[in-house]
């Protein structure tokens, strides 16, 4: 039995609220909480064979054509296998969803750092060392510009509407300014790694993966074999932040070297190895327009986009993604220009669009108070359309306003908008500042499958994957609540493509995609036992291991002579393009700034977000505070760093690439606001693993302008920027 | 080369080659994957055990130098049912996300209050000559060689800060 709702209409049902056990919604300790803190969760490169060789990559250290390969040195050290290039390894991962082979260059060089050859060896130690003694020849060869310099504007994603010209001129107050994001990376903790092993036609690999529905068609298509020999195993994924989408070199080379050889293969990148060779978010200009009248309400904005990325990737950034719906204002106009350009891949990294786009727009609203004498909160509040400006849809919900409000309220923020620099201790200039939190919410489609057991324990079973995000505790909250059994009951298995095939993480639709699948399994579930009763599915309670149907409470074993089993099957549908669905929120920060070194610190900060139904408050909210850490980096310290002269990533390691450390981040508060999206799926639950970050860098940046009169408009705001502008 | 290494409580015998790093034979060689590598180059402390009562990164040490020396790792803290009052307090507090930093958190948060403990002031200690006071910024500032990409920073805080019982932790004064 299958039980499949396609999202064309609202689900006003809320059959969520109905239910009694009262777990859902809960800070449930995440399930397998005991197996990640005593080291026993085993993540991609921890279930080694017997007799498992290890592969490390070559890189090329310049662009162009690889004429030869002298590995003459590598084959010949004592404990070296193999050595593998050729035509079938990938040049970069696959994007998101991409469900094909990424680009397989064979002999041509699009980047530094990209993997031409796996050398294979007995030992890890063996493997590397013979990796530095291959010899390549490499001829120039035709290439993008290492810089981007010559932009495409594709049709499709230029739009205008009404005249905005004509409004900045009539304006009362406008900005009108170019800002800078530079390119970043995911730099999840675990690196990218896989281990393969073939059992005849049949392949196994275990890697770090983030969809593996998709994952699996890549891996056959780069392989060219039948998607139906290929398992994917990812139950354990060490943080995933769009890097790992897709599948990326690593489990290419592993398969390839472990067909060659007969033996399983593990293949980890090495740290600068990800930096180089998976996804980085594109650097981006953005110029942005506003026009206001006297009171700060927009009549016009504009949003220009200019990014970058290699030949053949269909993957644009898309900054402006929220631009069309976030802020009131008639005219409009949106452009977006993309440069080919010959460095590494460019990528989802967490909330692509957003994450940059509304964090450089909250800049530029922060000059627009500035300029009217508009207290931020307010000028946001004056600006919150009624439905959807460019499209002229409702909004499914919205609550911007309500989480300004709560946010302002929780932080205690001043509005009496304070002149700059005005306030000092010691040698520290202390601001505030504050940004508006915006994401576009989607549904994907999945699939799961649910078994009650008489003895009243549950199993629940998909290919989706936890990458941090909470997935097995939502899971198995879900179908505690709906079958009416304690949490410690329900087994949730993921990450394995001999699952049902889920939504996958990412986007952050993986809760309400795969939860969703979920809730209808179960809901198959309670229809079986509600049959057996001879009652409906919403005449039905289930608590406690008890069945109760009119005024009979009967316990489950005695309902049920044998397993119960039903899958569920969410599909998205016309509610995706009825209604405008987003989830909402601000930010608020303290940041101190050191007169004399420039240096700024995050003092306080808060995030209060919507995200319609919150499934577990507890990782729930430590979502939104690894996004809104992901701002602080961006505001304060991450860029990566390209030679001018050949567009190497100069900073490709953890020592140089900035992340914030534990003491770059203050005690973080966040709320989460009560919503209930009728049109988001059956469930009213949204998205919640993106929006943390969607924005949250302005807060800081516009806290700094507070502290020091210094606006910073080309991030990361670093100390030499500051200072300049301090004098 | 042959080396004889003792890992919480137990003995190996490890046949390895000398480049081998110690946290390359615990997972490559002795099946002991609960210390990660993030980054092979001690630049984010998830690979962090304990050696002779001091948090190392295992990364930069090579295996054969180990001799004679007790190495405690995640594994040898505790194990789900009985777990320490760190691994506990880490997931109540939800004090990771993706869990691939948390073993390298916890042995050195294990390793950092005995630091404290010991007096060893740090660069937020106000009087260098006074012992360190128990505090969210001495936590805060002595665990920052341990980098969490999934941003647990303030759950560790608070995990580790309960189970160090820092005056008035917030909970423990409801
Ligand atoms: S793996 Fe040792 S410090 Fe990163
Ligand atoms: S929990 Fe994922 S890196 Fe710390």
């Amino acid at each position: 039995m299958t039980i499949h709702q396609k999202m064309d209409a609202p689900d006003r049902r809320n059959r969520l609220d109905d239910m009694a056990q009262g777990v859902l919604s809960t800070p449930l300790d995440r399930p397998e909480g005991p197996l990640k803190v005593s080291g026993r969760a085993p993540y991609a490169h921890e279930v080694q064979p017997e007799g498992m060789l290890h592969g490390f990559f070559v890189r090329a250290p310049r662009i162009g054509r690889l004429v030869s390969i002298d590995d003459s040195i590598a084959r010949g050290t004592a404990g070296v296998e193999t050595v593998i290039s050729g035509p079938k390894l990938i040049r970069n991962p696959a994007q998101g969803t991409a469900n094909s082979a990424p680009v397989q260059p064979d002999a041509d060089i699009y980047y530094i750092g990209q993997p031409v050859a796996l050398v294979v060896a007995d030992t890890f130690e063996t493997a590397r060392a013979a990796a530095m003694n291959v010899r390549l020849d490499i001829a120039e060869a035709d290439r993008q510009p290492v810089n981007p310099t010559d932009y495409d504007s594709p049709e499709d994603q230029q739009s205008t509407q009404g005249d905005l010209d004509g409004a900045m001129a009539e304006a009362a107050f406008t900005v009108d300014r170019t800002y800078t994001t530079p390119a970043h990376n995911s730099a999840a903790m675990e690196p990218h790694a896989a281990i393969a092993q073939w059992d005849g036609d049949k392949l196994t690999v275990r890697s770090s993966l983030q969809m593996l529905k998709y994952n699996r068609n890549e891996i056959a298509d780069s392989l060219g074999i039948d998607p139906a020999n290929v398992r994917l195993l990812s139950p354990y994924v060490g943080g995933g932040f769009g890097s790992k989408l897709g599948i990326a070199p690593d489990a290419v080379g592993a398969a390839l070297a472990a067909k060659e050889t007969g033996r399983p293969v593990g293949v980890v990148l090495s740290r600068q190895q990800v930096f180089e060779a998976t996804m980085r978010r594109s650097e981006t200009k953005q110029r942005i327009r506003l026009a206001a009248d006297a009171d700060g309400v927009l009549s016009g904005i504009g949003h220009d986009a200019w990014v970058s990325n290699l030949p053949d990737e269909a993957f644009s950034e898309p900054v402006t993604q929220a631009t069309p719906f976030t802020y009131g204002g008639v005219h409009r106009q949106i452009g977006h220009h993309i440069a080919r350009v010959s460095r590494t891949c460019a990528g989802s990294v967490r909330a692509p669009g957003e994450a940059v786009g509304i964090t450089i727009f909250e800049i530029a609203m922060d000059e627009l108070a500035r300029a009217t004498g508009v207290d931020p909160v307010e000028l946001r509040r004056r600006n919150i359309p009624e439905q959807d400006p460019t499209s002229d849809i409702p909004f499914s919900s919205h609550k911007l306003a309500e989480a300004l409000d709560d946010g302002a309220r929780t932080f205690g923020w001043d509005d009496t908008l304070p002149e700059p620099g005005g306030r000092r201790e010691g040698e520290w200039l202390i601001g505030q500042g504050m940004a508006s939190a915006v994401r576009v919410n989607a549904l994907m489609e999945s699939k799961a499958r649910v078994t009650l057991q008489p003895d009243g324990t549950a199993l629940v079973e998909t290919d989706m994957t936890d990458i941090g995000t909470g997935t097995y505790a939502i899971l198995t909250q879900l179908a505690a609540e709906m079958l009416g059994i304690d949490a410690a009951n329900v087994k949730t298995m993921l990450g394995d493509t001999d699952l049902p095939p889920a939504s996958g993480s990412g986007g952050s639709w993986g809760a309400a995609s795969s939860g969703a699948s979920v809730f209808l399994a179960c809901q198959g579930v309670r229809q079986k036992i509600a049959a057996a009763l001879e009652t409906t599915e919403e005449d039905l309670t289930l608590k406690d291991g008890r069945a109760i149907a009119g005024n009979r409470s009967i316990p489950l074993s005695e309902v049920l002579d044998g397993p119960v089993e039903s899958e569920g099957h969410i599909e998205p549908g016309d509610t995706g393009d009825a209604v405008r669905q987003a989830t909402w929120g601000a930010y608020f920060c303290e940041v101190a700034v050191n007169a004399v070194t420039g240096e700024t610190r995050v003092r306080r900060m808060h995030g209060t977000f919507a995200a319609g139904r919150i499934m577990n408050p507890k990782t729930a909210r430590s979502q939104c505070l690894g996004g809104m850490t992901f701002g602080i980096g961006m505001a304060l310290t991450e860029e990566l760093m390209h030679d001018s002269r050949d567009g190497h990533i100069v900073n490709r390691d953890l020592a140089e690439y900035h992340l914030p450390v534990n003491l770059d981040v203050p005690q973080i508060t966040v709320n989460l606001l009560e919503e209930r999206d009728p049109w988001a799926n059956p469930m009213q639950v949204k998205g919640i693993g993106e929006l943390g970050i969607c924005g949250a860098a302005a807060a800081v940046v516009n806290g700094i302008f507070q502290a020091t009169g210094v606006r910073v408009r080309d991030l990361p705001a670093t100390l030499d920027k500051v200072l300049a502008g301090l004098d | 080369m042959k080396t004889t290494l003792t890992i919480n409580g137990a003995s190996y015998e490890l046949e390895a080659d000398s480049r081998t790093s110690l946290l390359d034979a615990l997972r490559n060689h002795l099946g002991l994957t609960g210390s990660k590598k993030g980054c092979d180059h001690g630049q984010c402390g998830s690979c962090t055990v304990i050696a002779d009562g001091r948090r190392i990164n295992s990364c930069l040490t090579l295996a054969c130098m180990m001799d004679g020396v007790e190495i405690t790792t995640i594994e040898g803290l505790g194990e789900p049912g009985a777990l320490s009052p760190l691994q506990d307090a880490f997931v109540r507090h939800d004090g990771y996300q993706c869990g691939y930093c948390t073993p390298g958190q916890i042995c050195a948060a294990t390793a950092m209050l005995d630091e404290i403990k010991a007096g060893w002031p740090s660069v937020v200690t106000d009087d260098l000559t006074a012992s360190p006071e128990l505090s969210e910024a001495e936590i805060s500032e002595r665990m920052s060689g341990n980098l969490c990409r999934c941003a647990a920073y303030p759950n560790i805080v608070d995990a580790i800060s309960e189970v160090a019982g820092v005056n008035g932790w917030k909970e423990a004064a409801e």
